[in-house]
């Protein structure tokens, strides 16, 4: 994180946004644009049709060399040595005690050759974390500031970016990429997201950046595209029940506790946290991650206390409404025998207990 | 966008006095800063509130923000319809997107809020618009 009076970092796309009217605002050390024409509409345009994001912001660590897969391996909580070519994987940088230094995702582009995406506000903490535990005959560079990232998202995504490149987009399967032209332009299509909506996210170089973004806002424009800020970011994150670090993961929860027990895998050989982590699958979690929905009025926000019969059972980590499912819902850990779907709890809104519902996840699901 | 019949808070709420009760809303710099209004929380009516007292919320998708009264007295209306319809607040936040009518106690009271013009540089001076 940079210091607070440190100047805010800019994405190439900073003056693209501020010629949309798009309102500004610090975001982990970054100038970046919250909402456009609002974060509802923002919101709808995504479920319903296109949405574009400017996460440039994002950074990227590359790992080059014979020991590259070791070194993911080492460092990162699922199963790398899976991966194909163009293979893309989720994933956790994991602390000695089994909880985040981060999530990230995780890209086979050869052999000897992955990179791995990570959260704004940890690019330096993470870079140095990965390198002090890096053995072998492996680079790893931060290429962060080379790197332009644009999230393209929504049913309508694959037909709008389809018009700017000659990859085949509908022979890239979920979590794959294909490294091509787009718009005449060296770039790596990735069929991934943050929304739960299929989509695609750009990644190219910085310079390249506002040409491609003002190519697919023209492009989307007949079929509903919208520029979107980061607070539809949140608003569908939090719907697709996709994990905020900050919010609802840390250095403080593991993996397990976490609900994120898909991309722990024991069996795959040694890593950092593993020990911990095993003992904790064995013994169980005292407390968990749970989605709940408001079934009373009021919305719950992070850090609101969860209490049932008056007594505190736990924290809202990520709450708000869900703009699609027109209901208030929220992520929070509690106590691991209040978590099972169903569990009716009370979220302390303004010191008035509000009656919620522990529920399924993810709260919204699309078709496919 | 700053009516000249209101009197203003340096928290952004409106009164409008209508014989000796004050209609109380948020205004338009209050509403376009907070964004989409999703959820009100209102007094019931009968509550008694001093000036400047914390009569409810006001939550947008990602804000919250308290709602103080302009004026001591007590509540006489809440706009119920804020409940289904929040977006009342941003599509008509002098009219239809009012929050709570009450019996003002002392008039004299008004005399230390803003009325527009003086609003309107609070707001320059704030960095507003």
């Amino acid at each position: 994180m940079s210091a607070p009076d440190a100047p805010l970092k800019l994405t190439p796309l900073n003056a693209v946004h501020r010629k949309l009217g798009a309102k500004m605002v610090p975001f982990g050390g970054w100038d970046m644009p919250v909402q456009y024409s609002g974060i509802l509409e923002e919101h709808k345009a995504v479920r319903g049709a296109a949405g574009m994001f400017d996460v440039s912001h994002m950074g990227e660590v590359e790992f080059r060399g014979p020991a590259a897969l070791e070194a993911v391996q080492r460092l990162t909580s699922n199963d790398a040595s899976r991966l194909q070519v163009g293979q893309v994987q989720y994933s956790a940088l994991t602390t000695e005690a089994g909880t985040f230094v981060d999530d990230l995702t995780v890209y086979k582009f050869a052999d000897d050759h992955y990179l791995v995406t990570v959260n704004a506000s940890n690019i330096d903490k993470d870079f140095a974390w990965m390198r002090e535990r890096t053995r072998g005959n492996v680079e790893v560079r931060n290429l962060s500031d080379e790197t332009a990232l644009i999230a393209l998202q929504g049913p309508k995504a694959i037909e709008i970016l389809q018009k700017l490149t000659p990859l085949d987009l509908s022979g890239i399967k979920y979590y794959w990429s294909a490294r091509g032209k787009v718009l005449g332009y060296d770039a790596v299509a990735s069929r991934t997201g943050y929304t739960g909506e299929d989509g695609f996210e750009v990644y190219l170089k910085p310079q390249q950046a506002p040409a491609l973004w003002n190519a697919l806002l023209e492009a989307g424009r007949p079929f509903g595209l919208l520029p979107c800020g980061l607070g539809a970011r949140d608003t569908l994150r939090l719907e697709a029940k996709m994990a905020l670090y900050g919010n609802d993961i840390d250095d403080k929860h593991t993996l397990l506790e976490a609900d994120l027990a898909w991309i722990l895998k024991l069996e795959k050989g040694e890593f950092i946290g593993k020990a911990p982590l095993a003992q904790q699958k064995a013994q169980g979690v005292k407390r968990k991650l749970v989605g709940f929905e408001m079934t009373g009025r009021g919305i719950a926000r992070s850090h609101y206390k969860i209490v049932k019969n008056g007594q505190p059972i736990g924290e809202v980590t990520s709450g708000g409404p869900a703009p699609w499912l027109n209901k208030n819902i929220g992520l929070g850990y509690v106590a691991a025998e209040h978590s099972a779907i169903g569990t009716e709890f009370e979220v302390l809104i303004r010191d008035n207990p509000v009656a919620a519902r522990v529920v399924q996840t993810p709260f919204y699901k699309r078709k496919r | 966008m700053y009516p000249a019949d209101l009197k203003y808070t340096k928290e952004h709420e409106w009164i409008k006095m209508e014989g000796d009760r004050g209609r109380v809303g948020i205004t338009h710099h209050a509403q376009h800063a907070l964004g989409d209004v999703v959820f009100v929380e209102l007094p019931k009516v009968g509550r008694r509130l001093k000036q400047m007292e914390t009569f409810g919320a006001v939550e947008s998708v990602k804000a919250v923000s308290d709602l103080y009264c302009p004026a001591s007295g007590e509540v006489v209306e809440a706009n119920t319809t804020l409940e289904g319809k929040p977006e009342l607040v941003n599509k008509d936040c002098y009219g239809a997107g009012w929050m709570i009518v009450v019996k003002v106690a002392d008039p004299k009271e008004l005399n230390t809020l803003m009325d527009a013009k003086a609003y309107e540089a609070y707001l320059a001076a704030e960095g507003g618009h």
